[in-house]
């Protein structure tokens, strides 16, 4: 049979889960990473990436709400997707996905932009004229009330909320790496790292894709960037990927100390029909020159140009890797027959329904939410909180 | 004529009998119940499992033929309800075995090996029908579910075509119906088993190789065959409960 090599189960020639899952995981990683950067002004306090707060919630928006779109474009009766909200299988992972969501951004993330912006929204409100004002007045739910005390429970509950969120984020990704670790069919998948280490890696293409929009915007906007915030993001990028980059290593080191009955496929598969997406892109291109960028910005002094050069390089580096590894994990797990005798390829399609251009679209879709979103409720320069309130408590 | 109170009366109370006894006939009608079955065939009362004999099996794929034709499964080579595997195992590598099923094994093998040169025979697969089945408990939506008689089936009306079902068999033994765009796999031919009949592999075999059990019978000679025989199901690791039982099962086999 074409494309196959040595012997699949018959039902196995064809690949199920195709470029748009592994759209999914890279997705909701993005969003996962991108609010835990933004907790870490909020909870942690750490005031140089303060900058990045605001962006940082807006991207994660952006991105949740695109999140469940390449799973419903890929089901065979997305007429029937509802069922899984009022007809849940409690045994199924993938049946907690709807709530884990929903939790996820009607809990956690509108309601801590809604409070964080309420003060603008409410001024904006009041200084603006005709469909504007009407626009404004509905954002701020009628709540017009600007006082100090006002303003002071805005901030607890707010910070409240990013308590709670963080564990969520933890959870809407962990959970994610659930639905292929818990798998115990496929050995590739079949791990209990598998949550972690797509926790990790989640954390860090989220600050990676924050960090890259933060200073793409300042170009744009033609203003200066905040060095100090970059520098001290990237850094937060830099332990972020160590940790994550060490986790994978744990896994592969046991995978191949271990050399189970699966080994020798799995083994023949990286080193031939994973190569280029495994080796090269996710392992070297993807991990090894990013963290060898990143470290030499942390042990050499470097002039502010180069350094922004290397940043960003080693960010659109870090974002293919992550990509990279999403594929290996989605499409790698499908690509070796469970008898551990032979391999198919995954053939894609480009204008199908889960081709190559709705993928793309459907990755250009969140950039164009953040556009409006970033015209609706500006990060950039947040009005003057009254001195009450700045000094947070 | 003229109808008198009387008529009237007796006329009336007949036709509202006959009303009550449709209404009831109609009821019993739009219920489904297949009156017959009901009367005859209890699902708890049976505990439905298969036996396969390789040494029996003789690879002619009649069984392939015969499931396509009576579950109407798709008639292209990625979609099976049931296949059947070629085995050649290399003494000199037992590790290794060669494995070919080409289009399912639905028109059977044709010569490749030479006798004397290795050892080679055939495995028939089909869903284990397992006590534990992986596939049930990832399905979102509860689509896939077993049968109180122990027959893993599908419900395509409320299936949602998310393949995670596909990804969690071990035995590769579901896939995507292209034309409902639902899971689909062996039902071990319920339709047939609730008549009392055998599934449709199992009838066309013309060396027994395939035998439906029914574990809670008393009187199946499959009682009988487990304690004579040495009995393996496929991948036991993966502790699914799977009821496919093999005789003669090479440990070579995937």
């Amino acid at each position: 049979m074409p494309g196959v090599d040595g012997f699949m189960y018959p039902n196995e020639v064809e690949l199920q889960w195709s470029v748009l899952i592994v759209l999914y995981p890279f997705i909701t990683g993005l969003v996962a990473g991108a609010f835990i950067l933004a907790s870490l002004e909020r909870v942690f306090m750490v005031e140089a990436v303060k900058p990045t707060y605001r962006l940082a919630l807006l991207t994660a928006l952006a991105f949740l709400l695109v999140a469940p779109l390449p799973l419903q474009m890929h089901l065979g009766h997305p007429e029937r997707s509802f069922e899984m909200l009022f007809t849940p299988h409690t045994s199924s992972a993938m049946a907690m996905f709807g709530f884990v969501y929903l939790w996820y951004l009607m809990v956690v993330l509108v309601v801590e932009i809604w409070l964080d912006y309420r003060q603008d929204l409410v001024l904006t409100w009041r200084s603006s004229t005709g469909l504007k004002r009407l626009l404004y007045g509905v954002l701020t739910l009628g709540s017009d009330n600007l006082s100090d005390a006002s303003l002071r429970i805005d901030d607890k509950v707010g910070r409240i909320v990013t308590i709670i969120g963080i564990p969520s984020a933890f959870m809407l990704h962990g959970y994610v790496g659930f639905i292929f670790g818990s798998i115990k069919a496929n050995p590739w998948w079949s791990t209990p790292m598998m949550p972690i280490v797509f926790l990790f890696s989640a954390i860090v293409s989220g600050i990676a894709m924050v960090l890259l929009l933060y200073i793409l915007t300042a170009k744009l906007r033609r203003v200066a960037v905040d060095m100090l915030c970059v520098d001290t993001v990237a850094r937060y990028l830099f332990y972020a990927f160590i940790v994550d980059f060490s986790l994978e290593m744990i896994d592969l080191i046991h995978r191949i100390y271990e050399a189970d009955e699966s080994f020798r496929a799995l083994d023949f598969m990286v080193k031939t029909r994973l190569f280029t997406s495994q080796i090269i892109l996710q392992i070297g291109l993807g991990t090894l020159v990013p963290l060898a960028l990143l470290a030499a910005t942390q042990l050499a002094t470097f002039a502010v140009r180069a350094r922004l050069r290397m940043y960003v390089t080693a960010i659109v580096l870090t974002l293919v890797g992550i990509f990279a590894m999403r594929w290996n994990v989605v499409i790698g797990g499908q690509l070796f027959s469970k008898s551990f005798l032979g391999y198919t390829s995954y053939k894609m399609g480009f204008a199908t329904r889960e081709g190559l251009l709705p993928a793309i679209l459907l990755m250009l879709v969140p950039f164009g939410i953040l556009f409006v979103l970033v015209k609706l409720l500006p990060p950039w320069d947040p009005a003057p909180r009254s001195a009450t309130v700045s000094g947070r408590v | 004529m003229d109808t008198t109170r009387r008529d009237f009366l007796m006329i009336g109370s007949k036709m509202l009998i006959m009303t009550a006894a449709t209404a009831g006939a109609l009821e019993h009608v739009l219920a489904g119940t297949p009156e017959a079955v009901a009367d005859v065939y209890r699902a708890a009362d049976h505990w439905w499992a298969m036996l396969i004999d390789v040494e029996k099996c003789i690879g002619s794929g009649d069984c392939v033929r015969a499931c396509k034709i009576e579950n109407d499964v798709v008639d292209e080579p990625m979609y099976f309800r049931t296949w059947v595997e070629r085995y050649h195992i290399n003494m000199s590598d037992p590790d290794h075995p060669i494995v070919d099923s080409p289009d399912g094994g639905i028109n059977g093998f044709g010569e490749k090996y030479k006798d004397g040169d290795g050892k080679t025979f055939f495995v028939p697969k089909l869903c284990n029908h397992c006590a534990d089945s992986p596939c049930t408990q990832v399905c979102p939506v509860g689509a896939t579910f077993r049968t109180i008689d122990g027959v893993v089936l599908i419900d395509k009306d409320y299936c949602v075509g998310c393949r995670y079902c596909i990804q969690a068999c071990p035995y590769g033994c579901r896939y995507l119906d292209p034309r409902s765009h639902t899971a689909d796999k062996c039902t071990l031919c319920y339709h047939r088993l609730t008549k009392g009949l055998k599934t449709a592999c199992a009838e066309v075999c013309a060396t027994g190789a395939r035998q439906i059990a029914d574990l809670k019978d008393p009187n199946d000679p499959v009682h009988e065959y487990l304690r004579t025989h040495k009995i393996q199901v496929l991948k036991p690791q993966m502790a699914t409960g799977a009821k496919v039982y093999y005789n003669g099962l090479d440990g070579a086999v995937r």
